[in-house]
């Protein structure tokens, strides 16, 4: 009898396993979890941006209602600060500014919402019904919110150490060569251009809870991370001096991340310090007006670019200077961003030969600003294709020709960039043409004409990208700086029946992780989908990993799960052998069966696995019982997702009002695993950067409050914003990496923005418009056409 | 939240006597204002007294040529309500695109009247058609209620019964949203009634305020041309991240053209 079963492996748009869970209401977020005789804990926040702590009186609050415990700075003398995992060095090769982020402000607080006190209470209304009742004697000075006011002469000092607010001064490239190719040049092309701040907004929002076990000590971390193991290492290292023994993360489902659930928040630190102290579990939910005014942001750059070609529209030399915001403190990745995910990128798809590059960043009395979806990537890319854009219109070139004439040829591969990276593969022509062919490129003019008799005006708009993921060749970030390994681990536990847990580092938070790395067991080991479970989150569970972010989790965990796997089937073939009485190196292994090379003598999986865990024929002496098996993977290079990106808006003259009507998307993310998973992830990568584009604006006033601190005046992605997104997809395989994979889970957030925004520039050709910075709101584009005067009627 | 009375009494009268024995006593109807204030402790009421139990505040009817619309009416049923449809239909569309589907199940003309948010629709129509605010004291008529941001004529322990709106002979509505809130950035209620025409303006100013040289060149030629030619002056309009004064009082004239062609 021949079973049919349905195709699960590489390649199959299976359903997300995960998806039951979550539709019907069954997920366990960390708000979900409550501890018994737990307690609440509420932060009481500074709604000053910069003022000196006089003092801090908790008398009053002390005696209210249920209070069980109020901590300031003062009480935690012993406590680390919260560390930065990047150090970047200066031009001159000296250290970043590094200055100490204390747990809770100790003497100043530095941005509206800087953690000053924790009240600990039996209900969650007590806990911040006391935090308002302590008075906190602020002296308010000065502040600085934009990287601007930040550099200005004289700038108040966010820290009185770090002078002209300077983290750092770091370049990368070579500034004579660069200086050289601008001299000779036909054409310079220059340009300035912000990268608009972003508040995150991961749907679920942050939560933890600290737990106490004082008979063993051991403390237990409930939190809304995207990596466990990696807040075990710098909560337990770095701040509260914890054995990692002792101390257990557990980070289990989690409501989307976007980067923003990374770092090491100090929240994390307070709950786990707070429950040894107090002696009982401490839970902290985060409210969404705090998640405004305390989850790390996004962006915000402010850069001037320099662009050199040659008579024939060939680029010769890129200059870029960035001032890229830091934020009050320096998060756990703040640091990289700006410099090795997004100055190494300036190469975009082209052959620019010298690109030089300087980077300031800055402190300034905001929160913390680190990766979010895209990580550098994005600003980059935005930075590039509007560049290129520009390039096309003041040489007179065609832009798609301008790009054709610059793209790296698809047999350069490997090619090695001016900025470091050396890109394995890749097919920009073709990615190209396919987005050109389905976006109707070549018809649109009719289109436009269409639009005009409706009143309105149709622009399109391109970008052609190439971002660095699956981080990264650990020997290579540490030389770079990175405090951290970015290895990852995986381990396949086969049970004695056959069925598979799959343990992995990699966090999934809206991913589908469940479902596309359990298709890589299925197809290897013709294991069915459903008796593959992938467990995930808990420090306790999984030997060791080092997360989700950077679109890694496939490419560098999904590659520890392929070694893993190579280990395990190396060893069922033993046992095999043994039981077939063959040679191993006859013995072969196609997806459940095992088979004596031609011959028909086979044996199934099960049997294997069961002979493993109940040794009676079995070769004790030289094959330990058991299928159980980790591997830890470190990459050789990143992977080079790639594409083009084409955006079609109408724009309403008499409102502003901008319509995407058109997207589409061509990414090379190298194999799919799972496309209907790929389609989304470039789906919700696409909106997540016409947010950016169109509609999201993270504003500070110059008081530093910030002013866009709700949904009243921040303005998320709604359905109704959106247009349907066209994905598709053209393969290059990645030569480093056993699976082939690139990654998805950026490239929509990085391709889009400067696609949309080149559709809005050039829809408002005819009144004279350079550029429009993001969000090109309604308000702002009614600007322009109210000032400006139609060219054509010049 | 801070902690709080709560009452449900069954009759205007029991209302007001609680309201009146107490001025840190607020009432509550469909809570879509009242509730998210609560949540952020910008309120700190000692009671709530909850209005939902009144049947007197209840009900929408046609009388004679007035349309009375009691205060406890939701966004949704006057969205739905063919009396309504039938008498006016602007204030039926307008009602239709408060908020979202959540908020028009709950939220109320009474509440969101006597609230007088300067970026809430109601109140604009409130104003073009001169309705009466019927009180558990007196009828306040549409000018003399409104006072500017989020102040009313309304004293501390008076309750709005109800709304008579005149049915007039052309009214229609239109806004622009703001980005973010969805509430009304720009919007433009006009009628005429009886002859006469009302132009009033929500979201562009600190409160609903009309725009009398619209309604002079309504009143002699009713065409969006008409507006198109009025001017709307920036100066104490509101200037925010979401747009200038001027973008704001060029779109009270582009919304007042939509206006003029929904009323037809
Ligand atoms: C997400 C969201 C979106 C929204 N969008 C819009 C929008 O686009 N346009 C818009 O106009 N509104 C909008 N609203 C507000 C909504 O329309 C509210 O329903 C309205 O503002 C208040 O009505 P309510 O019945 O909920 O009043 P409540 O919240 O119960 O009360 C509001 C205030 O009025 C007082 N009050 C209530 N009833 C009476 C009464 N009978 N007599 C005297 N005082 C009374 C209360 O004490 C309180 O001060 C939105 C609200 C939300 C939450």
């Amino acid at each position: 009898m021949n079973v049919v079963t349905p195709f699960e492996g590489i390649g199959a748009s299976v359903r997300r396993k995960e998806d039951l869970r979550f539709l019907s209401g069954r997920g366990q977020y960390t708000d979900d979890i409550n501890r018994p005789g737990q307690a609440y804990a509420s932060i009481l926040r500074s709604p000053h941006a910069h003022a000196t702590i006089g003092g801090i009186d908790i008398a009053a609050a002390r005696a209210m209602p249920g209070v069980v415990a109020i901590f300031t700075g003062a009480d935690m003398p012993d406590l680390g600060g919260i560390p930065c995992g990047w150090q970047i060095h200066n031009k001159d090769g000296s250290p970043m500014a590094e200055p100490m982020h204390p747990v809770l402000a100790v003497d100043k607080a530095r941005f509206v919402g800087d953690a000053v006190a924790v009240v600990i209470a039996e209900t969650k209304a007590q806990a911040r019904d006391a935090a308002e009742a302590i008075e906190v004697d602020y002296a308010v000075l000065p502040a600085v919110s934009t990287v601007t006011a930040a550099t200005a002469p004289g700038a108040p000092l966010v820290h009185d150490a770090v002078a002209g607010n300077i983290c750092y001064d770091w370049h990368i490239g070579d500034k004579a060569i660069n200086e050289a190719a601008f001299a000779g040049a036909a054409k310079v092309v220059e340009f300035d251009l912000v990268n608009n701040r972003l508040i995150p907004n991961a749907m679920e929002p942050r939560a933890a809870i600290g737990d106490f076990d004082r008979t063993t000590d051991e403390y237990t971390l409930y939190t809304t991370s995207q990596n466990p193991h990696v807040i075990r290492l710098l909560m337990g290292a770095f701040v509260l001096h914890l054995p990692e023994h002792k101390l257990r993360v557990v980070a289990p489902d989690v409501g989307g991340g976007f980067g923003s659930k990374i770092f090491h928040y100090a929240e994390e630190a307070i709950v786990t310090w707070a429950a040894g102290r107090v002696c009982r579990p401490v839970k902290w939910t985060c409210e969404r007006t705090e998640s405004f005014m305390s989850d790390a942001h996004g962006r915000d750059h402010v850069s001037k670019a320099r662009l050199a070609l040659d008579a024939n529209g060939k680029f010769l030399a890129l200059h870029v200077q960035t001032l890229a915001n830091m934020g009050a403190y320096l998060s756990t990745f703040a640091t990289s961003v700006p410099t090795y995910l997004y100055a190494t990128l300036l190469a975009g798809v082209y052959t620019t030969p010298s690109i030089y590059a300087e980077v300031k960043a800055v402190f300034t009395n905001t929160v913390p600003v680190d990766a979010y979806r895209g990580a550098g990537r994005p600003e980059a890319t935005f930075l590039l294709e509007r560049l290129v854009d520009v390039a096309a219109r003041e040489t007179g070139i065609d832009r798609i020709e301008i790009r054709r004439r610059n793209f790296i040829p698809s047999d350069a591969f490997p090619y090695q960039t001016p900025v470091a990276l050396q890109y394995d593969s890749g097919d920009y022509q073709t990615t190209l043409d396919a987005a050109l062919e389905t976006a109707g490129w070549a018809s649109f003019e009719e289109r436009r004409a269409e639009a005009a008799t409706r009143g309105r005006l149709r622009g399109i708009g391109i970008s052609t990208y190439v971002e660095a993921c699956g981080i990264a060749p650990s020997a290579v970030v540490g030389a770079l700086g990175a405090r951290a390994g970015l290895y990852e681990v995986g381990t396949i536990r086969v049970h004695p029946t056959g069925s598979v847990t799959v343990l992995t580092g990699t966090h999934s938070h809206g991913q589908g992780h469940e479902t596309t790395l359990a298709q890589l067991v299925t197809d290897r080991l013709g294991v069915p989908l459903a008796q593959v479970d992938v467990v995930h989150g808990d420090t306790a569970k999984i030997p060791f990993g080092m997360g989700t972010y950077g679109s890694r989790s496939l490419a560098v965990g999904g590659s520890a799960m392929v070694k893993a796997m190579d280990k395990i089937v190396a060893k069922a073939r033993r046992i095999a052998a043994h039981l077939m009485e063959a040679s191993v190196e006859d013995v072969e292994f196609d997806r459940g069966t095992f088979r004596v090379a031609g011959t028909d003598k086979t044996k199934s999986w099960g049997e294997i696995c069961l002979t493993a865990y109940v040794p009676h024929n079995y070769p004790i002496e030289e094959i330990e019982p058991g299928l159980d098996e980790t591997a830890f993977y470190d990459p050789k290079n990143f992977t080079y997702p790639g594409g083009a990106h084409i955006c079609e808006v109408e724009i309403e003259p008499e409102t502003g009002i901008t319509t995407v009507v058109n997207f589409t998307a061509v990414d090379d993310v190298g194999r799919v695993i799972n496309p209907m998973i790929v389609e989304g992830q470039v789906q919700g990568g696409v909106c997540q950067g016409i947010g950016q584009a169109l509609l999201e604006a993270c504003v500070y006033d110059a008081e530093g409050q910030l002013v866009s601190g709700s949904y009243m005046d921040y303005q998320m992605p709604r359905a109704n914003d959106l247009p349907m997104v066209s994905v598709a997809t053209h393969v290059t395989l990645c030569t480093h990496n056993p699976l082939g994979v690139k990654g998805c889970g950026e490239v929509g957030a990085i391709g889009s923005p400067p696609a949309v925004i080149n559709a809005v520039v050039d829809a408002l050709k005819d009144y004279g418009v350079r550029h429009i910075e993001m969000p090109a709101t309604a308000a702002k584009i009614w600007g322009i056409i109210n000032a400006g005067h139609r060219l054509a009627a010049e | 939240m801070y902690d709080f009375e709560y009452h449900k009494p069954g009759s205007i009268a029991d209302a007001v006597k609680i309201l009146s024995a107490d001025p840190d006593a607020r009432p509550i109807s469909g809570g879509q204002t009242l509730l998210p204030a609560l949540k952020h402790r910008l309120n700190k009421p000692t009671s709530v007294v909850d209005l939902s139990g009144i049947a007197e505040l209840k009900g929408i009817r046609k009388e004679g040529n007035k349309l009375i619309i009691g205060a406890l009416a939701k966004h949704h049923e006057v969205a739905e309500s063919d009396v309504v449809k039938g008498a006016i239909p602007a204030l039926a569309m307008m009602a239709g695109t408060i908020g979202d589907t959540q908020v028009r199940n709950r939220g109320t003309i009474g509440g969101s009247v006597s609230n007088n948010d300067p970026a809430a629709d109601y109140p604009s129509a409130v104003m073009a058609l001169d309705a009466t605010v019927v009180t558990d004291k007196r009828r306040i008529a549409a000018d003399d209620f409104f006072q500017g941001m989020f102040t009313t004529a309304l004293e501390p322990g008076e309750l709005l019964v109800a709304i008579e709106f005149p049915i007039p002979e052309k009214a229609g509505y239109a806004k622009m949203r703001n980005p973010a809130s969805r509430y009304v950035m720009a919007g433009a209620f006009i009628a005429k009634t009886g002859g006469k025409v009302r132009v009033a303006i929500n979201g562009a100013g600190p409160g609903v305020f009309r725009q009398t040289e619209m309604e002079t060149a309504l009143a002699a030629n009713w065409s969006a041309d008409a507006v198109a030619g009025v001017k709307q002056s920036a100066e104490d309009l509101n200037s925010d991240i979401h747009g200038s004064a001027e973008y704001r009082a060029h779109l009270v004239t582009v919304m007042a053209k939509r206006a003029i062609a929904a009323a037809g």
